[in-house]
């Protein structure tokens, strides 16, 4: 493997404090995550990496701190905000149409990028139709990226768990993101599957050159896949670094690795 | 004019001849691409010049390693134009496998479908000294590789183009200096027992053997196939290269490993090979769905496949029929097995072949009497295929036809089959001795397989001439018959049969899980695994009875009556290629079997009811694993032998 080379620092998150009434989920967690890395946060149950993610594509809205994105610094944003500027994420419980086919999910994913309004695509006619056949080989291209050719026209609800995290992965690619947030995708799937992912998720990375953030629970998985990890524990960044550095820090084995939280 | 006694001078024929027919069809990005014969021969040209810029020299290894892909047969081509060599190899082999090909066959250049197996060459290229580059086609994921060693299939061609700039002759130079007693591939046998063999086969006996084959089954030029068997398997190397390229049909290659049966049905071929498992699982398909279908679905399907049953193969073979027979056929094609083909993706099909195993006659029948041209034949890598072919009007499902044009066949008195024909192999590569236990210097070849001819001249092959044994008692014992017929049942997928040197027959059964998967879902009968589903009661009395049944049968044959099945068990793993139990085309491989489940047999043969064990498994990535499980062992009855034993 050659050296992985970063770029400018793309998204910078800085002392974000987010509660619901009482119940603190993040207390100043500051980090930064460079063009072209794939950056983990981990942590034990209800640590706060799902809100973390939602609050960087905008979903929640923290009471303090900034959040940069591509230069741009923004307290509050709005999801679709979020996506135009190109985040795009999965769920950690998947959240596809299920009785719409792997194409059309993924379709679904070019949403923004057509420019087209609801009469003219009704109409299926003239820039219509080009435009959608545009899309629709955008689409292929991921499919096939992907390999999910054999599910092409196969509603998503009748998929197994593994592959439906797949197309999800395949939507959030359809919308062409600099930043695309996971959120354990790995989740529930077996040792091949689990290959299977980090495979396409380093080929993302690779290819398309995507910066990452992913959460995930399993260790080996988020040790070997990552440039920098970040741990949280109770709403709190409890460490930053290289998997090596985290592997080696007291507290993170105290907190986390050492100790059973389930 | 030249004579095409080469396929590289046949491709530049067929480029002139057929320049705007296509030779080629890919599924990729959803949707057929083709490609011209005019435009496949620029491809390989620019290809085997890239090659010729690398350093590739006459008599040197291009080893081949991927799914069906057009630039993979392109590269066949492109080897051969150079006087190379092409040795392609089963894609789904491990690492370890496909180190012994490459070093055995002193490979210098690979090609590669994908990262998956750039990684698997990767892995093993230090033990293999003579590697020298490796090219691939599908470039994703390499992108940060050490590329002192890679290139890719694109920027080989670019190279192709850069020398062809400054000698624009330069292929047609190199194609005019090879001759049809060239060596034209290396095919690896998958073997049942031992280290693969490389078996040579020069170009004059593929031209010939094609030749010889299209005239005799009238195939065109407007046939359409589709490449879906391993490219390492000479099947796929006569159906899909070697004929193609003699009768300049059409080749297409499905869009991926998956999606087969889907571009089955959107290319719908006229020429098809399939093994008898997957005519099997085909049909396994249909009758689920059918089972599933509304009442009145239901009733037609079974209605007209009774008409079918009675007359359809009758019909098929040119027999007299009677008016109301003809018409309720021609009825029953337009409601169910018009359709029923056009699902299948079969209702072009004028002419398909099943050969490798024995298929069950309800299978063959079943297809046959929808009016599909199913055949059997004989055909093994040495033979460049073909050894014998049923011909149109008299097939059977029991025996596998007479001899095919220009080969002679007979049986020598130890019951062995033997042939001789223009596609004989010339050696095992880099082993002479095996070429010499095989081959007689007359020509005559040892098939290995035990048969006889019947009385209209059809050979007939029961079993691996050194597979058939004798029971204590002195009676035949032919293992593979009795799998055969177990398999012949939906639920069984696997059986291995024991009794050799005993007084009795035993058997390990594989159950079909896909079948057996079924059957529990509508049945309610809930399971987590393969090994729990193989272990539940009421699926070991479904084999239970099935063994029975195939002992009825075998109380009826008259060499046969004593090697009925008295001990089964069924088997807590699925037998794998991967931990070494089946060959790679998924034969059993009985003494490695034998071998590994020792205790299984002793406790077959002696009175337990239960016997424990410890399996290493093998996943798929090559990591090993473990699985134990408590086997339970069953007594079925046998009957009184029904035919007077002579």
């Amino acid at each position: 493997m050659a050296e992985r080379n970063f770029g400018e620092v793309v998204l910078k998150v800085d002392n974000v404090s987010l509660s619901f009434g009482g119940v603190t989920a993040l207390e100043n967690v500051s980090f930064d995550t460079r063009e072209h890395e794939i950056r983990a946060i981990i942590g034990p149950n209800g640590a706060g990496k799902s809100s973390m993610l939602n609050v960087i594509n905008g979903f929640y809205h923290p009471q303090d701190g900034t959040i940069t994105f591509k230069g741009q610094a923004r307290k509050q944003m709005r999801t679709h905000d979020a996506a135009a500027q190109g985040i795009a994420r999965t769920f950690q419980n998947i959240a596809l149409f299920k009785g719409m086919t792997t194409l059309d999910n993924i379709m679904t994913g070019r949403n923004l990028k057509m420019r087209r309004n609801f009469l003219w695509q009704a109409l299926y006619w003239g820039p219509a139709q080009r435009e959608e056949m545009e899309h629709r080989e955008f689409v292929e291209h991921i499919i096939d990226f992907l390999e999910i050719q054999a599910i092409r026209k196969t509603p998503v609800g009748r998929l197994p768990y593994g592959l439906q995290k797949r197309v999800e992965l395949g939507r959030a690619l359809a919308a062409e993101p600099d930043l695309l947030l996971l959120d354990e995708p790995m989740a529930g799937m077996n040792t091949e599957e689990k290959e299977d992912m980090s495979r396409f998720i380093i080929d993302v990375n690779d290819d398309f050159g995507t910066t990452i953030v992913l959460i995930e629970h399993d260790m080996s998985v988020v040790m070997d896949l990552s440039d920098r990890v970040a741990v949280l524990d109770y709403g709190k960044l409890l460490a930053d670094g290289t998997p090596d550095e985290v592997r080696g820090n007291k507290a993170v084995i105290d907190a986390y690795l050492g100790a059973v939280h389930d | 004019m030249t004579e095409l006694d080469t396929f590289p001078k046949l491709l530049v024929d067929r480029a002139k001849r057929y320049a705007d027919r296509q030779a080629n069809r890919e599924k990729e990005f959803g949707i057929w691409q083709s490609w011209t014969w005019a435009q496949v021969a620029a491809e390989v040209e620019q290809f085997a010049c890239g090659l010729l810029a690398m350093g590739f020299e006459r008599g040197d290894k291009l080893a081949i390693i991927g799914d069906n892909r057009p630039r993979l047969y392109w590269s066949v081509a492109a080897a051969q134009s150079l006087g190379g060599v092409p040795v392609p190899t089963y894609q789904d082999a491990v690492a370890e496998e496909m180190q012994y090909v490459l070093e055995h066959a002193g490979v210098r250049f690979v090609i590669a479908e994908n990262q998956e197996q750039v990684d698997k060459v990767l892995e093993v290229a230090d033990r293999c000294p003579l590697l020298e580059q490796i090219i691939y086609d599908d470039t994703r994921g390499l992108r940060g590789y050490d590329h002192q060693r890679l290139s890719s299939f694109v920027t080989v061609q670019e190279r192709g183009r850069e020398l062809l700039a400054k000698k624009p002759q330069a292929w047609h130079e190199e194609i005019a200096k090879g001759k049809g007693s060239d060596d034209g591939i290396i095919l690896y046998t998958s073997g049942t027992t031992g280290k693969p063999k490389g078996v040579v086969l020069t170009h004059e006996n593929m031209v010939v053997t094609a030749v010889n084959s299209i005239e005799f089954e009238g195939l065109r030029e407007d046939e359409e196939t589709l490449a879906y068997m391993p490219m390492a398997w000479v099947g796929d190397h006569i159906f899909s290269y070697a004929q193609a390229y003699v009768a300049g049909f059409c080749v297409s290659c499905p869009e991926s490993t998956d999606t087969v049966m889907t571009d089955l049905r959107e290319i719908g071929p006229t020429y098809f090979f399939a093994p008898p498992a997957i005519f099997e699982r085909l049909l396994t398909n249909v009758m689920i769905r059918i089972e599933d279908a509304a009442r009145l679905k239901q009733k037609l399907f079974h209605y007209f496949m009774g008409v079918a049953k009675r007359v359809g193969t009758r019909i098929l073979d040119g027999e007299q029929t009677s008016f109301t027979d003809r018409l309720l056929y021609r009825l029953g094609d337009l409601c169910v097995y018009g359709p029923l083909k056009n699902t299948l993706g079969l209702s072009r099909v004028r002419l398909a072949y099943t050969a490798g195993e024995a298929i069950g006659p309800e299978i063959f029948d079943f297809y046959r009497s929808l009016g599909i041209n199913v055949k059997q034949l004989l055909g093994q890598t040495e033979a460049s295929v073909f050894i014998t072919i049923q011909r149109d009007g008299e097939v059977r499902s029991d025996t596998v036809g007479p001899p095919a044009p220009g080969v002679e066949v007979r049986i020598e008195d130890s019951g062995e089959v033997m042939y001789r024909s223009p596609g004989v192999f010339r050696e095992y590569y880099k082993n002479p001795q095996a070429t010499a236990e095989t081959k007689t210097p007359d020509g005559w070849v040892h098939t290995g397989d035990a048969g006889f001819f019947d009385d209209e001249g059809h050979l007939r092959v029961i079993d691996r001439a050194k597979d058939v044994g004798k029971l204590t008692s002195g009676a035949m014992f032919s293992p593979k018959y009795i799998e055969n017929k177990l398999k012949f049942f939906p639920h069984i997928k696997e059986a291995v049969a024991f009794g050799n040197d005993r007084d009795h027959t035993t058997v390990f059964i594989n159950i079909d899980l896909e079948a057996v998967g079924n059957w529990a879902e509508r049945h309610g009968i809930p399971y987590g695994s393969y090994q729990e589903l193989a272990a539940h009661p009421e699926v070991y009395k479904m084999v239970h009875d099935s063994i029975e049944q195939v002992n009825r049968d075998l109380a009826a044959d008259s060499h046969l009556a004593s090697s009925q099945i008295k001990r089964f068990l069924i088997l807590h793993k699925q037998l794998e290629a991967d931990d070494g139990e089946l060959t790679r085309t998924l034969k059993v491989r009985r003494r490695i079997i034998a071998d590994r489940y020792r205790m299984l047999i002793d406790a077959l043969y002696s009175d337990q009811e239960r016997c424990h064990v410890d399996t290493e498994v093998t996943f798929e990535d090559g990591r090993k694993g473990k699985i134990s499980a408590d086997l339970q062992i069953r007594d079925t009855q046998t009957f009184q032998p029904t035919a007077a034993a002579n």
